[in-house]
């Protein structure tokens, strides 16, 4: 009894390398330098790193980004959400429906659409917490009812299942400038003034550079990312996030309110994915009943990479935001490589079998289990 | 010197099933108060119904002196009663030291955002581990690299910085080894020393003799009343716990090994 202040001879000290290893985004930033390192060297010159090759990807990635910042919070809670993908299609058709076919104004139809899109992930968060079921199941049912509205509801009012006319209803709106245009347009004419990135030289748009300015995207992703980050890893809240995650028993007779602490991630990710469904009507101008598809599996698969446990309890929202900047690197990469898009599927299946036998390692070397 | 809870005749019943039919027990500060009895004796559900788990069906419970009616376990945490359950009191994938103020997180404003004050949280952390002798490689250390020995004292550590007067220890040495329990018993006795009441729920004897400074044992919902230290001997206390003479028989067979 008296030697309990010394330290258990058996355990050994963590090396620095085994240190790094438990740190969720390592994963992450080692798959972002393999595929840069591997694009450029095979797809240096194709035009992929150039400033409009650069914006493609990043806008590519940031969309990815959005919707796995949601689904890594939410899964480090504890929970699914498999209803983002059919959430961004009716979410979109929601603002085609108000803003086109009811023609209200485009501010209104958009935060109506956030009303009630958040108001389904509240619904989603409080059947899994009161009925105990698994989120999986739960927001399954969700993914087929909020689909099934968004096909409905158009071919009701409008007889067909993509309504346009967006862009112009949304003209000189004061909230649709927020998840449409683009911003640093005057840096970017500058740029291309001094000839750092290249200018039209026909057309009527000669003289303006290739890239007109960063958009609202990413400026949203990146907006997200830091503000996730920010709430898991430095705010009380995020430590109920880890709490209800890790073991929501435990943490209920801590007294974290584990109940809330769920629900809100549910309804966080239902606003991820609406952020999501604006900035992309607003890009296309139009809204279809077919967007989103697979959308969800996408988010999760970023989080896996960027080494979130799907077990809940552990996690990043750098790594999550690292796992979307991969997938989009990859799957526009494999077009400027010239390589088959197809394999680009083939690609997503092992890179995640891969990032999930890393993190079950991790998971040991983090509990001790053997 | 005056109790700090006083159980009184508390009866409950869950449907037709009497689980408590009327139990009186005093705690007082300063001493560790075991509470034996074998599986159904009751054990579990006197102890929920003291941290607010459970209402009693009759019976008044006094806290200081003053009636409390607790309505969950937050009242009763609020109180200064806490509780450490055996396997649900560490979150293993989480460190020790965000595990330790897990539901009391310290917060620190900065720029106007209100912010988990993790300077505070760590070298908090580290005092109180060393306080209650362990060592660790540091506070961001995950709890699943804790023994479970460990892991009982940190949340016992926990309990205690955040005020506990009551202490209940929900069968703490039941899953542990001779020298994790050893661990554990060491630091009920330095709680106690600090004048929490500490109540220790176990069924095994040898323990609770280690530590214990009163001993209620509890059979089928009842107690059989008190004994202080030194009154009692462990074979009797093991014969209460078994309801008297099948253990004997028992015992007999097995050589006086149980």
């Amino acid at each position: 009894m008296s030697d309990i202040s010394q330290t258990d001879e058996r355990v050994r000290e963590m090396s620095k390398l085994r240190q790094a290893m438990i740190r969720p985004e390592l994963g992450g930033i080692v798959g972002t330098v393999a595929v840069f390192t591997f694009f450029i060297l095979f797809a240096g010159n194709s035009g992929m790193f150039n400033a409009q090759g650069v914006m493609n990807w990043s806008t590519v990635s940031a969309q990815f980004m959005i919707i796995a910042v949601g689904a890594c919070l939410l899964m480090i809670a504890g929970e699914f959400d498999l209803s983002v993908g059919s959430m961004i299609g009716f979410a979109g058709m929601m603002i085609a429906v108000f803003g086109v076919t009811l023609a209200w104004p485009m501010w209104l139809a958009i935060l109506t659409t956030f009303a009630i899109c958040i108001a389904f992930g509240a619904l989603n968060g409080y059947i899994v917490v009161r009925t105990g079921l698994p989120s999986f199941i739960v927001t399954l049912a969700t993914l087929f009812i909020l689909r099934g509205f968004t096909i409905f509801i158009p071919q009701t009012l409008e007889r067909k299942t993509i309504i346009g006319g967006i862009r112009e209803a949304a003209e000189g709106d004061w909230i649709a400038p927020l998840f449409g245009g683009t911003i640093f347009r005057g840096f970017f004419q500058w740029l291309g003034d001094i000839g750092a990135i290249d200018v039209f030289t026909r057309g009527n748009k000669a003289g303006q550079p290739v890239v007109d300015g960063v958009p609202m995207l990413i400026v949203w992703a990146i907006g997200l990312v830091i503000i996730g980050h920010i709430l898991l890893t430095r705010t009380r809240f995020g430590n109920w996030i880890y709490a209800a995650g890790g073991d929501a028993q435990a943490a209920r007779y801590a007294g974290v309110p584990v109940n809330r602490v769920k629900i809100q991630m549910f309804m966080f990710t239902a606003f991820c994915a609406t952020v999501f469904a604006v900035c992309q009507v607003m890009e296309f101008g139009s809204a279809g009943a077919d967007r989103g598809l697979l959308k969800e599996f996408e988010a999760i698969i970023a989080v896996v990479i960027g080494g979130a446990l799907l077990t809940g309890g552990y996690g990043s929202v750098i790594g999550a935001a690292l796992g979307a900047l991969i997938f989009g690197v990859v799957q526009q990469g494999l077009f400027f490589a010239g390589v088959e898009s197809s394999l680009f599927r083939v690609f997503l299946g092992v890179i995640l079998l891969l990032a999930v036998i890393l993190n079950t390692y991790i998971r040991r070397l983090i509990t001790g289990e053997r | 010197m005056q109790p700090i809870i006083q159980m009184n005749d508390i009866q409950k019943h869950f449907g037709s099933v009497i689980a408590l039919a009327g139990v009186t027990i005093d705690f007082y500060p300063g001493e560790c108060h075991c509470l034996l009895g074998d599986n159904g004796a009751g054990k579990s559900t006197f102890i929920k119904t003291m941290s607010g788990v459970h209402k009693p069906t009759s019976g008044d419970i006094l806290f200081e002196g003053q009636p409390m009616h607790f309505a969950d376990p937050r009242d009763a945490i609020a109180a200064g009663i806490a509780t450490v359950y055996q396997d649900l009191a560490m979150i293993p994938l989480m460190s020790v030291s965000r595990n330790f103020f897990m539901g009391n997180e310290p917060i620190r404003t900065k720029l106007g955002l209100r912010l988990f004050d993790h300077d505070h949280a760590n070298q908090t952390t580290m005092n109180e581990m060393r306080k209650m002798g362990i060592n660790l490689r540091g506070p961001d250390q995950a709890v699943g690299t804790l023994s479970g020995g460990e892991r009982q004292t940190v949340a016992i550590a926990r309990a205690v910085h955040f005020g506990a007067k009551v202490l209940i220890l929900d069968e703490p040495t039941s899953a542990l080894g001779v020298r994790q329990t050893a661990n554990v018993l060491a630091t009920v006795d330095k709680v106690r020393a600090q004048g929490i009441s500490v109540v220790f729920i176990t069924h095994n004897v040898r323990h609770a003799m280690a530590v214990g400074d009163r001993f209620t044992v509890l059979n089928r919902g009842k107690t059989y009343g008190t004994a202080n230290k030194g009154e009692i001997t462990p074979e009797e206390l093991q014969d209460m716990m078994a309801g008297g003479e099948e253990l004997a028989t028992l015992e007999g067979s097995l050589g006086g090994t149980v």
